[in-house]
Order: structure tokens, then sequence, then C-alpha cells
């Protein structure tokens, strides 16, 4: 079957406008996860804002612990009130300060892992800080989903934040 | 604001008024938070927030001296992909335009100088770069994520803020009016 020039631009004219629409995270899919990009994290382990805001709220007893893995700086500027600084997950010093943090506690313990430090697709802490959880025997290890960075996607949207170190 | 109120509504009636106290603290706590006295949009047609810092060159950087020249003040960090990814870039139109005006200044917002340091020999920036750190981060009302950059005109006011992965050629039909012909 021939396809005329007409045709054949439609078509290249179609697939373009169709991998354009593709959201950044579905043609991520296309293309091979890599190593330690937030990426690798399973999405049945994603935690939204406002659930984890309703989770703040709601949760009386065995409270989860909510540990920031990204920079320090961004950390003493605002943070999720009662989370904790846990060192870049990027870092060796840091895995070893989460290592540290988390090592006497049941694995059945809820944690909760944030960043923020900038778009999801390259944040360089989470996922070594969640594989090292998940290493360690972590099972209930969540992971709040910001897409663009902690600014925009929390504190412009009025969630709680609390300032200092 | 619905999936709070819907927490409300499903909230056990025994739990519900502790929960709604809590819930109000919650969003007074949200509300001051809104009326922070400075947000980076905030800073939009306003005078540039001064500082004065030591460069990685050990040299005196203050804002202020920088008026007559369109600034472009870039916030990254070594752990943002997306800043380095800018780099290139930058020391391009610093080189293109800088004789037309424009000077690039970057504030590294790394925990660890000597980390900044590194990155600035090997990406070869030829603009300043000094250390912020959560001060100057709120001075600029706050810098929750990166990449960020401001533009700031030849009076010393903040003419449009970039914050996160901007299209860099945006970025350069923004400046690209205000320097000199």
């Amino acid at each position: 079957m021939k396809i005329g020039l007409v045709g054949r631009s439609g078509i290249t004219a179609f697939l373009l406008f169709a991998c354009l629409s593709l959201p950044v995270q579905i043609r991520a899919q296309f293309t091979p996860v890599p190593a330690g990009s937030a990426f690798s994290i399973p999405e049945a382990q994603l935690l939204k804002p406002e659930a984890l805001v309703q989770l703040l709220q709601t949760t009386n007893k065995d409270k989860p612990l909510i540990l920031l893995v990204g920079s320090h700086m961004l950390f003493a500027q605002a943070h999720i009130p009662g989370s904790e600084y846990a060192g870049p997950g990027s870092q060796p010093t840091g895995i070893e300060q989460l290592q540290n943090r988390v090592n006497s506690l049941p694995r059945k313990k809820l944690i909760v892992l944030y960043c923020g430090c900038c778009p999801w697709n390259r944040c360089p802490n989470l996922g070594p800080a969640f594989a090292k959880l998940r290493e360690m025997g972590f099972a209930n290890v969540k992971v709040l989903y910001l897409a663009n960075n902690f600014g925009a996607d929390w504190a412009d949207k009025g969630y709680p934040v609390e300032h200092g170190y | 604001m619905s999936a709070i109120l819907n927490a409300v509504w499903i909230a056990p009636r025994t739990l519900r008024r502790s929960f709604t106290v809590k819930l109000l603290l919650c969003l007074c706590v949200g509300v001051s938070t809104a009326q922070a006295p400075v947000t980076a949009t905030s800073l939009l047609h306003k005078e540039a927030p001064e500082f004065v810092r030591i460069d990685l060159e050990n040299r005196k950087l203050d804002l202020h001296a920088y008026c007559g020249k369109v600034v472009l003040l870039d916030f990254w960090a070594t752990w943002c992909a997306s800043c380095q990814l800018e780099m290139p870039r930058f020391v391009a139109w610093q080189t293109q335009y800088g004789p037309r005006g424009l000077q690039i200044i970057g504030i590294s917002m790394d925990d660890d100088p000597a980390l900044a340091r590194k990155l600035y020999k090997k990406m070869k920036l030829n603009y300043p770069v000094v250390m912020g750190d959560e001060k100057l981060g709120q001075l600029y009302g706050g810098v929750l994520g990166l990449p960020l950059a401001f533009l700031i005109d030849s009076q010393g006011k903040v003419q449009a803020q970039f914050s996160g992965e901007t299209d860099l050629e945006l970025i350069e039909e923004r400046f690209k009016p205000l320097l000199r012909p």
C-alpha cells in the first residue's frame, strides 16, 4: 500500500503530537529508569500531599516518622511540622545518617520520606533513601510525591510548615 | 480543601471535636504561612533584596554595586540536575550579552561549600557565585525548590521570577529587551 507525501507528513505530525502530548512521567516509562531515580519507587508507595495532611491530622497513635532526605538548607527554611532531617539521600554520609536514625525502629514502623529539592524526575535523594530502607527490611515506607518541589507543591498550597533546625 | 472537609465528614464522632480543633490550628498555621512578609512572587516589580557576600573567588560581592546592569540571579545547587543543565547556557549568555550589560550571579544553596566550589570549576563558570543560606533564601521569599532565578533590571527591580525547569529561550526573551543595544 502506497502512502502519499501528505499522508506520511500527517502520520509524522500525529506521532510527534502524540509523543509531545504524553505526560512526562508516562514518557519516562519508555526510557530506562536511571538507578537511584525517584521513578524507581513503586507507585503504590507514593503518598500525595493531601493524603499526608490527612494522615498527620487523623493519626493519634503510631504517628508516622517523617524524614526529609534532601538539603539541610531547604529544611532550615521550611519543613513539615514534626519531620526530622535525615541527611541527603544522594550522599553516602546522608545514607549513613538515615540508617542510624531508623536502625533501632521496628521494621513495621510507618516511615514517610520526602525531599522536594527539585522536580520529581530529577530528585537524586529519594531513590537511594527508599532503597536503603527497603534493604534494611522496612516494609511500610511511603514517599511523599511532590511533582515540582516542596515550595510549589506543599508550602504554596498552604499546608503546614515549620521553620528552623 | 475538599479532601480535608471530607476527612472531617468521615471522622468518627468521638474524634471529630479534637480533630476539628487540630484542623483549625493547622489552618491557622497555613494562613500564617500564606501571610509571610515576603514571598518569591511578591518581589515582582519591587527592589531586589540587597545582600553582600564573599564569592567563591574570595571577592566581595555587593548586589547594589550591580545597579545599572541587568542581573540574572540564579539559585542553584550541586544536587540539582536541572540547574546543572542550565549552566553551559548561562556561561554562553555571560560571554555573549555581558558587553551589553548582562551580569549573571549564582547563589549556591549547597550545605557544603566544597561541593559548590568543585562544580564551579568543573563547569568553568564565568560569573560570580556566592554561597547562600537560609537567611538569603528567606530574603528572596524562601528557596524551597530549585532551579529558581530572578531577573533584576538595571534599576535594581525584580522583573521576573523563573521557578522550576524553565524554557531557557523564554528567559533569554525576557532579559534581551532590558539590555543595551
